[in-house]
């Protein structure tokens, strides 16, 4: 008897579906960051480890164009003095310069959001980190299929 | 020759949570280009760029070649008092602009 008699068709594809499926998902989850980023996150964060929530970035998954992609970070705090979002880092994972930018903020900013266009040289991961008054970090990511990189931006000496 | 442009809303409450809109006409060069001549394009793209209200540093960022082409940047800040908003930059040529928009805050 074959070792596949009660192996029905429908969970043979159910089956081949999920393997599939579950490193995409597992692609989803927010601390998987990319470790030729650490180093840069260690400068930012000052050792503190990065946790996930608290920060919401938002690109779209698919950009026609690599040159200006639209880029939205937000992060939940309520930018009181005793607690508020100090800076925001925007980190690239395959761009030739992997920092994108850095935005400083403080208790006067009422709301940290920060609204941008960021270039991207390659379809990629784009992290976002938020380091908060008390030196807490939290972070979130993105993957962005470019289907036209920026121009320009693969620079040979990086 | 005004290159930056700032948008905030004409008239806020005092307290009031509002977004500024930058747009910087600056070409951003990567450094990674070259000209027909086959020569590298010297990197140039803004640098550093300060937000100031009625004289106090609200808003700070450091940007690199990873941001786009005629730079476009929005953040949030609290209104309190009359005045001005101030936003200065300066780039890799060592160029330094800065622009300012009266704020009106009704009492």
């Amino acid at each position: 008897m074959s070792v596949f008699a009660n192996c029905s068709r429908r969970g043979f594809c159910l089956g081949m579906l999920s393997a599939v499926l579950a490193p995409l998902l597992h692609m989803r989850s927010a601390l998987a960051l990319p470790d030729k980023l650490t180093p840069l996150i260690r400068e930012a964060t000052g050792g503190a480890e990065p946790k996930a929530g608290r920060v919401k970035l938002t690109l779209p998954p698919l950009a026609e164009s690599g040159n200006s992609v639209v880029c939205k970070v937000h992060v939940e705090s309520p930018m009181a003095p005793e607690d508020h979002v100090t800076s925001i880092h925007l980190l690239s994972e395959k761009n030739p310069r992997p920092v994108i930018a850095r935005f400083y903020l403080g208790p006067r900013s009422g709301r940290a959001e920060i609204n941008t266009r960021i270039r991207l040289a390659a379809s990629q991961q784009v992290v976002a980190l938020a380091v908060m008054k008390d030196g807490s970090c939290w972070t979130d990511t993105a993957t962005v299929i470019v289907t036209a990189a920026a121009c320009g931006v693969e620079s040979k000496e990086g | 020759m005004a290159n930056t442009r700032i948008q905030i809303p004409a008239v806020l409450q005092r307290g009031e949570v509002f977004e500024v809109r930058l747009l910087i006409r600056h070409s951003m060069e990567t450094g990674g280009r070259h000209d027909d001549t086959g020569r590298p394009i010297p990197r140039n793209v803004v640098n550093q760029l300060l937000c100031r209200y009625n004289g106090v540093e609200i808003f700070r960022a450091d940007l690199f070649p990873g941001i786009a082409a005629n730079p476009y940047l929005t953040f949030f800040t609290t209104a309190e008092a009359s005045g001005d908003l101030e936003v200065s930059w300066r780039d890799d040529a060592g160029t330094e602009e800065s622009e300012r928009v009266p704020v009106v805050v009704k009492e």
